[in-house]
């Protein structure tokens, strides 16, 4: 059972109090719990059940500008006081900083909106059971899959966020998560694919079937790839991918990259970075959204964001101590982007297959080959070649380069948004990458 | 006796006899019990960023039969939060039926001290250092734009409670020094990394002045990336330098011939025992008792002690890394690779110090014998799809060869192959083989843990460059 709000206000209380008495003149306080269930499937089998049950203490004291953290997993006060002690002396000895600070009391969230982000429904391991047996049986019709393995997650969590200006708040969240991985084999050579969906509440998960299916088609699809030319040509992300272009985008606009100077987007507020057809939003008030939150890691309250508005990038993500290094208030994104998305292109997905005579569609990229100092951008990727609108071949060991500069102002999007991440983009198309094959 | 139980409302006898009771009908399990503690502290743009302390203890419980893996755990050491994970082990596993494998052998060797290197050195000798470090480097001109600096440091105890009442014990220290610096000229930002680290005390790896090395290799890289031009695309040959960049047979190989993925023959390299998977005169050894390096262990986290795993020998595939589980499933012996990142995680078979032994050629016979290709030096990370056998990783200093020269720095690139194929495509291997200087974290599966690799140069005959130059 999930411990509930007064269990970890008094701990959170007690944390404040402690500080405050040996000699903090701030303090900031989260206090978690967490429940999760896992089982996992291989091969029809049942081959491993999990359950974790975890308490966290994240605090931060300050005396004056200097500042300093503890983390803990033991929630005895005998354990918390002799931390807290540990932390304000090294509070005391940790050189000042003008920027370490509280959040501004005016920026606080005020009341906690019901965002529907809490499913009290516990789906038992033998329902779980029951659920993944659906998906390997589906997943394995095709004699070419070889291997199967699916698991389903079920996560409970509560928390408070305190700090000694009086902020206090927290709430429930849930997730239901389940996935299936497939490994397919033809001819000796194996290739794998998977599919999984994310849910906070049990009535919204995919079907198991759906899951299954669709991790079996895509892993047979990618069998018997080739190796292709060295080229300059149209890379198209598949959705499963085109998303983390709006994740080096959230990095390059973190106060933090900003205000170090470590970031190609550097100066370029209020200056077209994308084509004037596009429109990023990040809100964290989308009822049952994935990424969804009342406010921020410091308890600023958080509220839509136009980030990109026709092609030019109009906000940063800022929170409190970055922001007063750049002079700017925090917007409540200490901690990153909430639900962060691309608003629909206007072309279908098979006007945009069609949009030339021949593409790369990629499905899969593997490798960190994005540096958000110089934007440049190279990593390994799969997928498949599009000649006249349709996948004829897959392809793999290859990889795509370029620098996000250029390729963020060639981007075209399609219209297939589907919200089923907490970061969320459609089918995207970059006119010219380069691609290295053979 | 175990140490575990002092303030709770349960002793070591009671604790044993949950183990014993639990586990009566199973394979194998055992309680694993863990106190970690740990800091950082970053210096970055002038200033002391965040100084951290963790503290971090608990439990997980685990009993196994046949291919079944129960795990249940918590930061609650109490006799109510055992008995409800030694329930809930028990639930998952009642329809099955399992002798319990007592055997596990013993060691008195120690591949590190029990020291904890966070109380070892002063939190204002940390800060001071660090200081010192922004400081030196600033001091090399205007051209420094940004300075990063860290400390990492812990101490994990772990105690490994098996049916028989039998108490298997560790203490781990490790440590790690991270510089990031931020160079810009005319217009062009590049960045250089470098890091030290070991199972020692901090001073040991910055003691006399040696820090200095640290900084000044960061340096170096981001002033050679200064001047780095686009990276060539396509088919090269390629010749790595010794040291880190055996993340190549880390990525490429290592995980690979992991156990587990063999037994569900999901690997590339399932079916390739003692088979030719190398050119001859490649040997690969995963070695777990190198003295104060990063991924060694006295004992893994099942309590086997660890040992010199020879992987390929002279091209020929000898042996899988093993957990006991996969071990039992596959009829061999643990290699002493069973590893969790913490009591939160499941055992899986992983990697310790992966090493490709030294050959007999020297690099400047291995570049001058290449016409067109790239000299790479170092990289930052890598992944490897272990099914379709795919691997990458980036560099972060490189160099094109021309005619049997090394020509101009090339920016960072990732670099593509295939698992399976690639060690035959070793044409030569150095005879200068070097550890890397103890930085590595794998991840598997979320869990990501202390490793080390080391190789020789070696020269490549063939692998994709994507760079953007065509």
């Amino acid at each position: 059972m999930i411990r509930d709000q007064e269990f970890l206000k008094d701990i959170a209380s007690y944390c404040i109090e402690n500080s405050k008495k040996l000699g903090a003149t701030d303090v900031g306080v989260k206090v978690i719990h967490s429940v999760s269930e896992n089982v996992s499937f291989r091969n029809k089998k049942l081959d491993e059940s999990n359950r974790a049950d975890s308490f966290a203490v994240n605090l931060t004291t300050y005396i004056e500008k200097k500042k300093s953290s503890i983390n803990s997993s033991d929630l005895s006060k005998s354990n918390l006081e002799k931390l807290i002690e540990r932390c304000i002396d090294a509070t005391k000895i940790t050189p000042s900083d003008e920027n370490n600070s509280l959040p501004d009391k005016d920026l606080m969230s005020k009341e906690i909106r019901d965002l529907n982000l809490y499913d009290e429904t516990h789906y038992p391991n033998d329902k779980k059971i029951e659920f993944l047996k659906k998906v390997e049986e589906t997943a394995s019709t095709d004699e070419k899959i070889v291997n199967t393995e699916a698991g389903f997650t079920e996560n409970k969590n509560n928390f408070i966020l305190a700090n000694s200006n009086g902020f206090l708040g927290g709430y429930k969240t849930s997730n239901f998560s389940s996935s299936c991985v497939a490994v397919s084999r033809i001819n000796g050579a194996m290739e794998r694919d998977y599919e999984f969906g994310s849910t906070r509440f049990l009535e919204d998960m995919m079907e198991p079937e759906e899951i299954g299916k669709i991790a079996a088609d895509k892993a047979i699809k990618k069998l018997g790839p080739k190796k292709i030319k060295s080229e300059r040509i149209g890379v198209i992300f598949d959705k499963r991918i085109s998303k983390g272009t709006l994740s080096t985008l959230a990095s390059a606009i973190s106060a933090s990259a900003i205000a170090r100077g470590t970031s190609f987007l550097k100066d370029q507020i209020n200056s077209e970075v994308f084509p004037n057809s596009i429109n990023i939003i990040d809100d964290p008030k989308i009822e049952k959204g994935l990424g969804s939150q009342n406010f921020d890691s410091e308890g600023v309250e958080t509220n839509s964001l136009k980030l990109v508005e026709n092609g030019i990038l109009k906000n940063y993500l800022i929170d409190t101590y970055y922001g007063k290094k750049l002079n700017l208030k925090s917007n409540g994104r200490s901690g990153g982007t909430t639900n962060l998305y691309f608003e629909n292109g206007t072309l279908s997905f098979k006007d945009l297959l069609n949009s030339e005579k021949k593409f790369l569609y990629i499905t899969e990229t593997i490798g960190h080959g994005g540096n958000i100092i110089t934007g440049d951008y190279s990593v390994g990727a799969s997928g498949f070649m599009v000649e006249d609108g349709e996948l004829t071949y897959p392809v793999s060991e290859i990889t795509i380069a370029g620098n996000f500069k250029e390729m963020f102002k060639n981007i075209t999007l399609a219209n297939d948004l589907e919200m089923k991440y907490s970061t969320n983009a459609p089918t995207l198309l970059i006119n010219q990458m380069t691609v290295a094959g053979k | 006796m175990s140490n575990f139980f002092k303030e709770t409302d349960i002793d070591t006898s009671q604790a044993e006899a949950i183990v014993t009771e639990t586990l009566k009908n199973c394979d194998d399990g055992e309680l694993y019990l863990e106190n970690h503690k740990s800091e950082s502290i970053v210096l970055d743009d002038n200033k002391i960023k965040s100084s951290t302390y963790n503290s971090d203890q608990g439990y997980g419980f685990r009993a196994v039969t046949g291919e079944v893996v129960a795990y249940s755990h918590s930061n609650d050491i109490s006799k109510e939060s055992l008995r409800k994970s030694s329930d809930n082990l028990k639930d998952t596993l009642k329809s099955k039926k399992g002798t319990y494998n007592h055997e596990i052998p013993k060691t008195n060797s120690k591949y590190y001290e029990n020291i904890n290197p966070i109380e070892s050195k002063t939190f204002d000798s940390k800060i001071d250092l660090l200081k010192s470090v922004n400081n030196y480097l600033r001091s090399k001109g205007s051209i420094v734009n940004q300075v990063t600096a860290n400390f990492l440091g812990e101490h994990k105890s772990i105690e490994i409670i098996r049916s028989d009442n039998q108490i298997l014990k560790d203490d781990r220290p490790l440590v790690r020094f991270n510089v990031s610096v931020v160079l810009e000229k005319d217009g062009k930002k590049e960045t250089g990394v470098y890091g030290v680290g070991g199972r020692q005390s901090y001073d040991d790896y910055l003691k006399d002045g040696s820090w200095k090395d640290v900084c000044d290799e960061a340096f170096r890289i981001a002033n050679v990336n200064l001047e780095s031009k686009p990276a060539p695309a396509g088919e090269m040959k390629v010749v790595l330098g010794p040291g880190w960049p055996a993340i190549l047979i880390h990525e490429a190989i290592g995980h690979g011939l992991e156990g587990d993925f063999n037994r569900k023959k999901t690997s590339a390299f399932h079916s390739l025992m003692g088979q030719q998977v190398a050119s001859e005169g490649v040997t690969i050894v995963d070695d777990g008792t190198l003295h104060q390096r990063r991924g060694s262990l006295t004992i893994d986290d099942e309590g086997t002690p660890t040992e010199n795993t020879v992987l390929i020998e002279n091209g020929i595939l000898k042996n899988y890394m093993q957990d006991r589980l996969n071990a039992r499933l596959m009829g061999t012996k643990s290699t002493g690779s069973g590893r969790r990142e913490s009591y939160k995680h499941v055992v899986l078979p992983r990697m310790r110090n992966t090493m490709m032994l030294s050959g007999k050629y020297s690099q400047d016979e291995m570049i001058s014998s290449v016409d067109k290709g790239i000299f790479a030096v170092s990289f930052g990370g890598g992944q490897v799809d272990i099914t379709s056998g795919k691997f990458v990783f980036n560099c972060t200093e490189a160099y094109e060869i021309n005619n049997g020269k090394i020509g101009s720095p090339i920016k960072g690139a990732t670099l593509i192959g295939d698992g399976p194929s690639i060690l035959k495509e070793v044409s030569l291997v150095g005879n200068d083989m070097k550890l890397d200087p103890g930085i590595g974290t794998c991840g598997k599966a979320g869990q990501g843990v202390p490793v080390g690799v080391a190789q020789p140069s070696i020269l490549i005959n063939k692998m994709t460059v994507g760079g953007t130059k065509l």
